[in-house]
């Protein structure tokens, strides 16, 4: 327990905050995040556009799925460092090994989005004389936006655990605390560096979890409500039930 | 392909140590979560908390917590010991929600016609929730497996034996053709993992051939979440 006091020491020390401290928490804390930020965004502009066509035509969901499999299979390590003997250390190798590692989470939640609504809720759009591009956007999009958050959500925290290892083939981030800490035996820097990535996750991950929530269609939230009866769903026995007014 | 050949053995020793750290942490968590997803199924307070504690526990990243570990359970860093627990939590954190799921999937007329019949509480789970979960449980465990042997490799930046030495050395020294074998491998082991895990299902569950699939809603939570 006593490294865990040092570890908040370290953190709450203004020295270690101060921007003449050769590793500032504060810098690497933004940088961490800066990365994240960057892999999500181009992930999302990559996977996003291909799930919604998957998820709307139907066509290439075992591929998908396939995809997502495999990619889960893959060592984020292994992908890091190879990355980076191939294109050389620096940014752009953590990056790219940050996106192909956040795909196959965002594009699973854009087509299991799409997946989830009601067929009959699309032929009724359809049957209104709605166009296909009115059902995306107005019927499949809205509708199927929680699992997509939810996909965000898995990968932005798979890329937050990932750019961790930025720092591993020398590009700052809060990893930097945790390979310093490594190499020079300092445990406490590794124990405050470990503490810190994990609090910004799990930040992170209450903030997605909440977001989640609120972009649940109004009509949606309505219906579930009135909907959502647990118990039995069979009509009861006609005796002695008295008829009521409404139900069914 | 030179330095594969002329290093298979110290690589088939990585592969089989890995193998070695990777089966534990899945029966661990599988058997440690059907109780606690049991729970978590049975009322509505505790789905609601020991599911958001999985969430929660799902999202710390590994390396952060392969170095808090030691700290609170006084392993050593360098221990594999230290890894089988950390991959074990993970593993549970998946597993409970599946868990819960799986028995929630479970249909009600059948629970109460076993209860009818006179099965007890614990017959009535062993012999027709636990087997009627069985399905949507099989997709959870074979994301346990896939997850745990690519975990497996973080161990590496810490010195621990396995697939994730290839890698750290592979950087190090600038073998290109190291790290590609060690991704291959962590792979190759996780395709016959989950392999392995589909036939003990056909095999267990001989009844899934002739009926439908588990329900697509539940199979899709599972997917979705992991």
């Amino acid at each position: 327990m006593n490294f865990f006091s040092q570890a908040f020491a370290f953190l709450l020390a203004p020295s270690n905050w101060a921007s003449t401290a050769i590793n500032p928490i504060g810098t690497r804390l933004v940088e961490h995040l800066w990365y994240t930020l960057i892999a999500l965004v181009i992930t999302a502009v990559i996977a996003i556009p291909i799930g919604f066509a998957i998820g709307h035509s139907g066509r290439g969901r075992g591929l998908a799925v396939a995809l997502s499999g495999g990619a889960r299979a893959l060592p984020t390590l292994g992908v890091i460092s190879l990355l980076a003997l191939l294109i050389g250390l620096g940014l752009r190798a953590p990056i790219v090994a940050l996106v192909i590692l956040a795909i196959p989470s965002v594009l699973a939640g854009a087509y299991t989005g799409f997946d989830a609504v009601d067929r009959r809720t699309i032929d009724a759009a359809r049957a209104v004389g709605m166009t296909e591009w009115q059902i995306v956007t107005q019927v499949e999009i809205p509708l199927g936006l929680p699992l997509l958050i939810g996909g965000l959500r898995a990968g932005a925290l798979q890329i937050v655990a990932t750019a961790t290892l930025a720092a591993y083939v020398g590009e700052g981030g809060l990893g930097t605390f945790i390979f310093l800490g490594i190499g020079n035996n300092d445990f406490v820097t590794a124990l405050a560096g470990s503490i810190l990535i994990i609090v910004l996750a799990i930040v992170l991950e209450i903030l997605f979890s909440l977001l989640q929530r609120l972009v649940v269609p109004a009509g949606v939230r309505a219906g579930r409500a009135k909907n959502d009866r647990p118990g039995a769903t069979r009509t009861r026995a006609a005796v002695g039930s008295p008829l009521q007014e409404g139900s069914k | 392909m030179n330095w594969i050949l002329e290093n298979s053995g110290t690589l088939l020793d990585e592969t089989l140590v890995h193998l070695e750290l990777s089966i534990p942490p899945v029966i661990l968590s599988f058997i440690l979560s059907v109780p606690i997803g049991w729970v978590a199924n049975r009322f509505r307070w505790s789905r609601a908390v020991l599911l958001t504690v999985a969430g929660l526990f799902y999202a710390i990243p590994s390396l952060p917590l392969l170095l808090v570990l030691p700290t609170l359970i006084g392993t050593s860093l360098a221990s594999p010991v230290n890894l089988v627990i950390a991959l074990t939590l993970y593993g549970m954190a998946l597993m409970v929600r599946s868990t819960a799921d799986a028995l929630a999937e479970v249909d009600a007329d059948v629970r109460q016609s076993a209860t009818a019949v006179g099965f007890s509480a614990w017959q009535r789970f062993w012999q027709v929730e636990f087997p009627l979960a069985g399905p949507v449980l099989l997709a959870g465990l074979r994301v346990v497996v896939v997850s745990t042997v690519s975990l497996v490799t973080i161990g590496g930046v810490l010195g621990i034996n396995g697939l994730g030495l290839a890698f750290t050395d592979g950087l190090q020294r600038s073998i290109i053709a190291e790290i590609v074998a060690g991704i291959v491998l962590v792979v190759v082991i996780a395709l016959v993992l989950d392999g392995l895990l589909v036939l003990l299902g056909r095999a267990l569950m001989p009844w899934q051939r002739s009926t439908r699939e588990p329900s697509k809603r539940a199979l899709r939570k599972v997917v979705a979440v992991s």
